[in-house]
């Protein structure tokens, strides 16, 4: 067990690590340059780790006066080229609304964690679900989208990170990763190993220096008519492509459901296990896991929706990812939702019990 | 005089300049060396980002009264804090000319804004926030001055400073340079350029006091 002793692990090593430090090391082998951030719980083992291991990386670390400044330092080190990123939960993500908002007029690579909380306001320090909205339709001013992960084990937490890093430079775009609290401080067994890169795009865009070429500007303000008209459709095209190729999506005892589960994060763990119970108990239920909240696998759902079936959202609020899964079934079925907000958090037996008490239209 | 010292000590194959949101914010269309434009007082935070994995930059921020001292107080006063090796040069009119000439927090008493249409007053709006004695009481400062645009005498003066605060960030001196501009706005202070200038020397000098506070 390595836990906190781990000193940038070898290749393919099993290591038992907590979820916040797990992403930071995953951070770190995936070539972070810079991490800027500020303490709030659930996330403070996220600041204190990259407090120590980046510097014995010779990377940049600094705490910052204000999750406001944070972002704006992530802005600042993206726009010279860097990959950067920053960790933060619920309170501190909505001060950063402004700054990611300015990321993606200015079209920056950046990574930005949420290890959510109960809210709205101060909220609590229990693991919840509640920022669904804020990180899937935008949160900040303006039309622009992020693609938006939603890991549901330590493992795919670590996998995300790497992953990230590379569509935010594919992309030039921020990626938000929902953790939560439970994620953020469990430890599991993970493999941290370096990944090969997708193709990269080369920075030429970036601050450098202006050395033997014209000024680079990196902008957001376009005041000539009809110029920032042309910057919006030009980012929606992007988000188009991001859209047609960056799905994930799991697909779990699908095949003669009647039942589709939909869930991700820690509610799809759980979720999970009462879709288990309720099979050893001869229901046909399935399971739908979204990875990318955006791009949300509308198509899979839609697609199990043509199945005359009944969906049930499980989430950790009062309803947030529902609406998306509403809009993918477009009416051919009944939604319905179990959602434990503030805090709290579902048990398998009241999954289960819900899963019971719907009653299963006959097929058409 | 900014390019002109870029120019003179010929870094603008490594300066990086920050644009904020204020009458500066097209700054890049004036100046050419790779340039970023920023949110409202962010620029402290985002050269923090900037020179911190870049130390070999040169890295400047200009920005308006109301970017620095209202806004962005907390970004400003923590880089220097934090002693970040950068250079800001900071133009102080008194106002937000951008939106139109609204109290800033170095407007001065009595000053007729958009917002202090009966003059600002001690008890309701509180005093002009003077940045550049502020500043000079934090250890991470290295340069402090405070300069004006009123005449001939005092532009050479700025320009000596603007000079002075951009070679100690080429040097490598450890910590922050801050330049402080007294410059006029006779449009929203209702007065000829002429009165302008006469209204610094003579007024704006007496609650911002002209001379190198430190370095």
């Amino acid at each position: 067990m390595r836990g906190n002793d781990t000193k940038g692990s070898s290749v393919s090593e099993r290591v038992l690590m907590c979820g916040n430090e797990a992403l930071a090391e995953a951070a770190i082998l995936a070539g972070c340059d810079a991490y800027f951030g500020y303490p709030i719980t659930p996330q403070n083992e996220i600041t204190a780790y990259m407090s120590r291991r980046m510097p014995e990386e010779g990377r940049v670390f600094v705490q910052s006066e204000s999750e406001l400044a944070a972002i704006n330092m992530v802005f600042g080190a993206s726009a010279t080229g860097k990959r950067t990123m920053t960790s933060s939960s619920s309170p501190g993500i909505s001060l950063m609304q402004e700054g990611i908002s300015y990321l993606a007029g200015a079209e920056l690579p950046a990574v930005v964690v949420n290890v959510m909380r109960g809210g709205p306001g101060l909220g609590n320090i229990a693991p919840s679900q509640s920022d669904y909205f804020q990180a899937t339709r935008g949160g900040g001013h303006g039309d622009y989208r992020t693609i938006v992960l939603g890991p549901s084990s330590v493992q795919e937490l670590v996998d995300c990170m790497s992953l990230a890093f590379d569509l935010a430079d594919v992309y030039r775009v921020t990626i938000v990763i929902l953790a939560d609290g439970i994620l953020g401080q469990m430890m599991e067994p993970i493999v941290l190993e370096k990944k090969p890169r997708r193709k990269l795009p080369s920075k030429d865009w970036a601050l450098t220096g202006a050395k033997d070429r014209e000024q680079n500007i990196v902008r957001s303000l376009w005041l000539p008519e009809g110029r920032l008209e042309e910057h919006n459709r030009k980012l929606e095209a992007k988000y188009e492509q991001i859209r047609k190729n960056e799905v994930l999506c799991e697909q779990y005892k699908l095949e003669d459901a009647e039942v589709v589960v939909v869930a991700y994060g820690v509610a799809a763990r759980i979720a999970r296990s009462a879709v288990n119970r309720a099979r050893q108990e001869g229901m046909p239920v399935g399971l739908i896991r979204p990875i990318t909240l955006w791009p949300f696998p509308t198509e899979q759902i839609s697609k199990a929706a043509e199945e005359f079936r009944l969906f049930l959202a499980v989430e950790m609020s009062t309803g947030q990812m529902v609406e998306d899964v509403q809009l993918a079934v477009a009416g051919k079925a009944p939604v319905l939702l179990h959602g434990r907000p503030g805090g709290g958090v579902p048990t398998v037996g009241e999954i289960l019990d819900k899963i019971k008490q719907l009653s299963v239209p006959a097929k058409r | 005089m900014i390019a002109e010292t870029i120019d003179e000590l010929g870094i603008r194959g490594r300066t990086i300049g920050i644009a904020p949101v204020g009458c500066a914010v097209l700054m890049y269309d004036y100046i050419d060396v790779d340039m970023v434009e920023v949110a409202h007082g962010r620029p402290p935070a985002v050269a923090t980002g900037m020179k911190r994995t870049n130390p070999d930059k040169i890295v400047f921020s200009y920005q308006g009264d109301g970017d620095l001292a209202a806004i962005g107080t907390a970004e400003i006063i923590h880089a220097a804090h934090r002693a970040e090796q950068i250079t800001v040069i900071f133009i102080n009119n008194a106002v937000f000319g951008m939106t139109g000439g609204q109290m800033a927090p170095t407007t001065m008493l009595d000053q007729v804004t958009a917002t202090s249409p009966r003059g600002r007053s001690a008890a309701e709006q509180g005093y002009p926030l003077q940045v550049s004695e502020l500043l000079a009481t934090l250890p991470g400062t290295i340069y402090i001055e405070r300069c004006s645009l009123h005449n001939v005498a005092e532009i050479r003066k700025t320009k000596k400073a603007i000079k002075h605060a951009f070679e100690l960030q080429v040097e490598g001196a450890e910590g922050l340079g801050l330049v402080e501009v007294l410059s006029p706005c006779p449009i929203y202070w209702r007065m000829s350029p002429a009165k302008a200038m006469e209204w610094i020397e003579n007024e704006m000098t007496k609650v911002f006091p002209l001379g190198r506070l430190k370095g």
